[in-house]
C-alpha cells in the first residue's frame, strides 16, 4: 500500500491565513513613498498557509524520503557515511551561525581559527601546503583547481597549453569543469587491469597539455599502481597534476596525494568528511595546492599577524579572483573540523581501512552472482557489470536497482563509470556493520535468484513506494517545471 | 573503538578470512610501500563528544555574534527573522541525510520540495522557469553572463558598476577563460543609478547582455526599467537582473518588466548568516532560455498508475550526461538551503513578505533621516533605496564601528574596504532592528563625530 500523494503548497491554504509573526512596526510606514512605476500592485500568487498546514506538509514530505538515518546507502563515489549529530550541534551554535561575513576581524577570531585549523589538518592529511574553502562543492573545486593551473602556465608566459587530460572513466564534472576553465578535454583510455593506459598517456602528452585530472583510487575503485610514473611523465611534459578527491575515503590517513606527485587537489567535505548531503547540498569542495601555486588561489586567504590575530588577506595580486561572494560554505567546513577532531589521525586511518574492508567483503560475497568489472581487489568501492544478466535474462541494472528499493535498500550507483556495461557501483563506507552488509548481500542474492525464476518482480518494481517508476521521457519532452504549468494543464 | 565504526575485532577477522587475508594492512598491498605513511597523521588527540562540545563552545566565545548584538551590516547578507519552524522542519534527518534524488521513487519528499522552490522563485522573480538552486548570488550571476553569451553568440557584456564588487570579481573569474569583454558601465554619482543615455551609447552590436542589480550594491532601486529593457531588447541583447527576492514584497518583479534572466541571493529567505555560507543562489529564465539553464531541474510526471511523480528532468543539459558540452559543471548545489527557503516562504506567504519588506524599508528610511538630521552624516545618493543605503560619515568610520561594538551594536560596512572613499559607509536595516537600536546608533555616531572634531589632529 503506497503512501498517499501530498498536495502542493499552492493547492493548500486560504486567503487570510497567516503563519508569520513579527513585532508591530515601531516607526512610520514609509512604503507608500515607493513610486508607482516601481511599486507592485498585482498579487504574487503565494499561498496563505497556517503553521500547522506547513508543518504537516513538510513532515509528510520527509516521510517519503530515503535517508542515511533511515537505511543503507551503498552509492559508489558518493561516500554516504553516517552524519554525526554532534557536528550539527556545533554548527548550530549561534555564535557561529549568527556571524555576518563582513564583520571586523576582531569580532570573528573564533570563525577564522576554525578555518585555519581545518586548513592545517587537511594539509597534513593530503600533503598540500595551503587550502581555500571558497568552492561550494567538488565541481567548483575542480574549476578553481583548473583555473589555478591555467594561471600558472600563463604566469610562465606559456599560452599554448589548451588541453586537459582525463581518464575515460572520469566523473562527468571533470570534462565539464575543464570546459568551464577554457580547456579542451582529451580522454585517455584505461587498460585491461582498469588502470590508466600508460602508452595512451604518453601519446597524448605534449606541450599543448596543461595537466591531467585523476582520482586515485579511480572510478573503478582501483588504485593507480603506476601513479608515480604517471605524475613523473606529466611533469616531464610540462603539465600539472590535479587530484579529484571524490575517492579520498579509500586512502585518508594511509597515503597522501601530495606525495604521489599531485600539484593541486579538491576534497569533498560532504563525502569523506561526513557533512550531510542535504538532498543535493550544501557541499564544500576545498582546494589544496603546493606552495608554488599558492599565489593563484582565490582571495581572501586566512592569515595570522605578528600579534597572533587572524585576518583576511586580500592583498593577493596573482589570485584568480573569486568564485563565491564570501568564503564558501563555512558552516559545512565547521562540521568537517568537528568530524576530524572526533577521530584524530589514527581514527581517520581506521576510516579508510574499514571502508576498504567493507567494499572488498561485498566484492568477494557477490562476485559469483555479478561479474566484477575488473578481476582485482578493490579499494573503497567495487564495480560490477550486469552485462551477463542483461543478455541472459533481459534484466538490466535498472531493474535490479528498482527491486532493491522494494527490499528496503537505496540502490548502488547505476551506469557509472561509462566504460562498464550495465555498471553497478557499490561503496558501503566504514560506518556500516557486518550485519548490514550481510543483509544487503542476502537481498542481492535473492534478486539474483528472482531474475531467473520470477523476473516480473524486478520489471514491475518498485511496488511498495509512494510511486512506481515515473515516466521520465515524458517529463523531458513536455516539461512541467512549476505549479503554473499544472494550472495550464487544466485549461 | 573508533567513533562511528561499528566493527569489532571479531567482525574484522571473519571478514578478512572471507577474502583470504589475516591483517587489515594487507588491504593496502597494492599501494607502493614508499607512499604508505609510516605514522598516523598528527592532528592532535581524538576528542570525546563531551570534549568536542567544550572545544567548539570555547572557540565560539571568541566571536561577537548577532544573536547578542544588533547588526547593521548588509552588502549581500541580511539579518532577517527566521521562524522556528524552518530549522525544525529542514533539520529532519530525512531531509538532511538524504542524497541527491536520482531514485525518484524514494525521494519524492526532496523532489516535491524542490518543485515548490522552483515555483516560488518564478513567482518572486516574475519569470517562467527556475532551477533547483545555485551556490550563491555571485556564482549565479556569473553563470547568467555565460548563458547570455552562449545564447547570443556575442562576446561583449555590459555590467553596471554599482553591482556588488564581490559579484563583479566573481563574474570576472568565470569569464576570463572565454574571451568575453566585460565593460563596467559607470553610474551617475548623484543619483546612484544608471542613466539611460549612458546605456544607449554603451550598447554595441556585439553586446550579449546588460547586467543590472536590483537593488544596487548601495541599496538603490534603479528607475526607468521599462525604458532600459526596450533599449536592451532593441539591440537584441539580453537583460540580466541580480535581484533581492524579498523586494518582491513591495516592488514589481524584474520578470514583469521584461528581464530575460533573473539571478540572485536568497540568503534572506530563511538562511542563517553562517559567516558567509552556505547561502542560496537562484537563476530563473524565460521559457525560451529553459534548455540553457545550468544545474538540476525538477519536473512533474506520472507513474503508470497516474500518480503524480516528481523527477529530475532535462538532464541532457547536465555534466553527468553531456560532460564537456554541459551547460555548466555544477553537480551538488544548495539543496537543503532551497528547502529552508520554501519553508520560510510557506510560513511568510504574500502578506508576510510584504510585511518584511515594508518594515525593512520603513526602518531603513527612519534611520536614514535621523542620521542626516544629526549632522554627523552627509547625503550621498538621491536615488530611491529599499533596505540599505550609503552615506558619508563626517567622523572616523573605524572609531565609529569600535564605539558601536562597545555598546553591543555591529555597525555597517566601511566602504573603504572595497576601495571606496574613507568616509563612505553602507548600512542595512531589517525588520529585526528596533527603533531603540536605531536611536542608539544615531547617538553613538554623533558622539564619536563630536569627540573627533574637538580632539587633537
Amino acid at each position: 500500500m503506497r503512501l498517499k500523494s501530498e498536495a502542493l503548497l499552492f493547492e493548500q491554504g486560504q486567503e487570510g491565513r497567516q503563519a508569520w509573526s513579527l513585532p508591530a512596526l515601531d516607526c512610520e510606514d514609509r512604503s507608500s513613498e515607493i513610486k508607482p512605476e516601481l511599486a507592485r500592485s498585482e498579487k504574487l500568487g503565494l499561498p496563505a498557509l497556517s503553521e500547522l498546514e506547513v508543518v504537516r506538509h513538510f513532515t509528510a514530505l520527509s516521510q517519503k524520503n530515503y535517508s542515511i538515518d533511515g537505511g543503507f546507502y551503498p552509492l559508489g563515489s558518493c561516500t554516504m557515511k553516517y552524519n554525526p549529530k554532534i557536528n550539527e550541534e556545533v554548527a548550530s551554535l549561534s555564535a557561529f551561525s549568527s556571524l555576518h561575513p563582513l564583520q571586523e576581524s576582531s569580532t570573528v577570531q573564533g570563525a577564522l581559527a576554525v578555518l585555519d585549523e581545518l586548513e592545517r589538518h587537511l594539509s597534513s592529511l593530503t600533503g598540500f601546503d595551503r587550502f581555500t574553502f571558497q568552492p561550494s562543492a567538488g565541481a567548483q573545486g575542480e574549476l578553481v583547481g583548473l583555473l589555478t593551473i591555467r594561471a600558472y602556465h600563463e604566469s610562465r608566459g606559456d599560452n599554448s597549453r589548451t588541453k586537459i587530460l582525463v581518464p575515460d572513466a572520469a566523473h562527468g564534472t571533470n570534462p565539464a569543469s575543464a570546459t568551464s576553465a577554457g580547456f579542451k578535454t582529451v580522454e585517455i583510455k584505461s587498460d585491461s587491469r582498469g588502470n590508466m593506459d600508460l602508452d595512451a598517456l604518453k601519446a597524448a602528452l605534449g606541450d599543448d597539455v596543461a595537466g591531467l585530472m585523476l582520482t586515485n583510487p579511480n572510478t573503478l575503485g582501483l588504485f593507480e599502481t603506476n601513479i608515480l610514473e604517471i605524475t613523473r611523465l606529466v611533469h616531464e611534459a610540462g603539465g600539472l597534476l590535479y587530484y579529484d578527491g571524490a575517492n579520498a575515503n579509500a586512502i585518508i590517513g594511509q597515503c597522501r596525494p601530495g606525495d604521489m606527485g599531485f600539484d593541486v587537489c579538491h576534497l569533498n567535505l560532504h563525502k569523506t568528511f561526513s557533512t550531510p548531503h542535504g538532498g543535493g547540498g550544501p557541499g564544500s569542495g576545498p582546494v589544496g595546492v603546493k606552495e608554488f601555486l599558492v599565489p593563484f588561489l582565490p582571495k581572501p586567504m586566512v592569515e595570522k599577524d605578528d600579534n597572533g590575530n587572524f585576518y583576511w588577506d586580500d592583498n593577493r595580486p596573482a589570485s584568480i579572483g573569486k568564485v563565491h561572494a564570501f568564503y564558501g560554505n563555512f558552516a559545512v567546513a565547521l562540521r568537517a573540523l568537528a568530524y576530524i577532531k572526533s577521530l584524530g589521525g589514527g581514527g581517520l586511518r581506521e576510516v579508510s581501512s574499514h571502508a576498504v574492508l567493507n567494499a572488498n567483503y561485498i566484492r568477494v560475497k557477490l562476485q559469483d552472482d555479478w561479474e566484477p568489472a575488473v578481476n582485482r581487489s578493490s579499494m573503497h568501492e567495487v564495480v560490477f557489470s550486469g552485462r551477463k544478466q542483461k543478455h541472459k535474462y533481459g534484466v538490466t541494472t535498472l531493474d535490479v536497482a528498482k527491486r532493491l528499493i522494494d527490499l528496503g535498500y537505496h540502490p548502488p550507483t547505476m551506469y557509472f563509470p561509462l566504460i562498464v556495461e550495465e555498471a553497478l557501483m557499490i561503496e558501503p563506507t566504514e560506518t556500516e556493520s557486518k550485519e548490514t552488509l550481510d543483509s544487503f548481500i542476502a537481498a542481492m542474492k535473492q534478486i539474483s535468484r528472482e531474475m531467473k525464476e520470477s523476473p516480473e518482480l524486478l520489471k514491475e518494481a518498485p511496488v511498495k513506494q509512494p510511486i512506481g517508476r515515473p515516466d521520465e521521457a515524458r517529463a523531458a519532452r513536455l516539461p512541467r517545471l512549476t505549479f503554473a504549468a499544472l494550472s495550464k494543464d487544466k485549461d | 573503538m573508533t567513533k562511528y565504526i561499528p566493527h569489532t575485532s571479531e567482525d574484522e577477522q571473519k571478514m578478512l578470512a572471507e577474502m583470504g587475508l589475516t591483517r587489515m594492512s594487507e588491504l593496502f598491498s597494492e599501494i607502493p610501500a614508499d607512499l604508505m605513511l609510516e605514522e598516523e597523521p598528527d592532528l592532535g588527540p581524538a576528542l570525546s563528544e563531551y570534549e568536542l562540545r567544550q572545544y567548539f563552545r570555547k572557540l565560539a566565545r571568541q566571536n561577537v555574534a548577532g544573536d547578542n548584538a544588533a547588526i547593521f551590516l548588509g552588502a549581500g547578507s541580511y539579518d532577517h527573522y527566521i521562524p522556528a519552524a524552518v530549522s525544525a522542519l529542514a533539520g529532519r534527518s530525512e531531509f538532511t541525510t538524504a542524497y541527491t534524488p536520482y531514485q525518484p521513487e524514494i525521494s519524492q519528499g526532496t523532489l516535491q520540495a524542490i518543485f515548490e522552490f522552483q515555483s516560488y522563485m518564478t513567482l518572486l522573480t516574475g519569470m517562467d522557469v527556475s532551477n533547483a538552486s545555485m551556490y550563491d548570488g555571485a556564482m549565479s550571476l556569473a553563470e547568467a553572463v555565460l548563458m547570455a553569451r552562449a545564447q547570443s553568440r556575442r562576446d561583449h557584456v555590459l555590467l553596471a558598476a554599482n553591482i556588488h564588487p564581490l559579484y563583479l570579481e566573481t563574474i570576472k573569474t568565470y569569464c576570463v577563460p572565454h574571451g568575453i569583454t566585460l565593460d563596467l558601465l559607470a553610474y551617475n554619482e548623484t543619483s546612484g543609478m544608471l542613466d539611460t543615455e549612458s546605456i544607449r551609447s554603451a550598447l554595441k552590436e556585439d553586446t550579449a547582455a546588460l547586467v543590472v542589480a536590483l537593488p544596487s550594491f548601495h541599496g538603490i532601486m534603479q528607475e526607468n526599467l521599462e525604458e532600459i529593457t526596450s533599449l536592451v531588447h532593441n539591440n537584441k541583447s539580453l537583460f540580466i537582473v541580480s535581484w533581492d527576492p524579498t523586494a518582491a514584497g513591495l516592488y514589481k518583479t524584474p520578470g514583469s518588466l521584461g528581464a530575460d534572466i533573473v539571478t540572485g541571493e536568497a540568503q534572506s529567505l530563511g538562511q542563517d548568516l553562517n559567516f558567509g555560507g552556505p547561502y542560496l543562489g537562484f537563476i530563473a529564465v524565460t521559457e525560451k532560455l529553459m534548455r540553457r539553464l545550468p544545474g538540476r531541474i525538477v519536473g512533474l510526471s506520472e507513474d503508470k498508475d497516474g500518480r503524480r511523480a516528481y523527477v529530475l528532468t532535462l538532464q541532457a543539459r547536465e555534466q553527468h550526461i553531456r560532460r564537456d558540452k554541459a551547460t555548466s559543471n555544477i553537480c551538488t548545489n544548495q539543496g537543503l538551503n532551497a528547502l529552508r527557503a520554501v519553508i520560510y516562504l510557506a510560513f511568510t506567504g504574500e502578506s508576510g513578505l510584504r510585511e518584511v519588506a515594508k518594515q525593512s524599508y520603513s526602518k531603513a528610511h527612519y534611520l536614514y533621516d535621523e542620521l542626516l538630521a544629526s549632522g554627523a552624516w552627509e547625503k550621498r545618493f538621491d536615488g530611491p533605496f529599499y533596505k540599505e543605503f550609503s552615506l558619508f560619515y563626517r567622523g572616523d568610520c573605524k572609531l565609529l564601528n569600535q564605539a558601536l561594538l562597545d555598546e553591543g551594536i555591529i555597525g555597517g560596512l566601511r566602504l573603504s574596504r572595497v576601495g571606496d572613499d574613507e568616509s563612505a559607509y553602507l548600512i542595512a536595516v531589517t525588520e529585526k532592528r528596533s527603533r531603540e537600536d536605531m536611536d542608539r546608533f544615531v547617538k553613538i555616531a554623533s558622539t564619536v563625530y563630536s569627540a573627533g572634531k574637538g580632539g587633537p589632529k
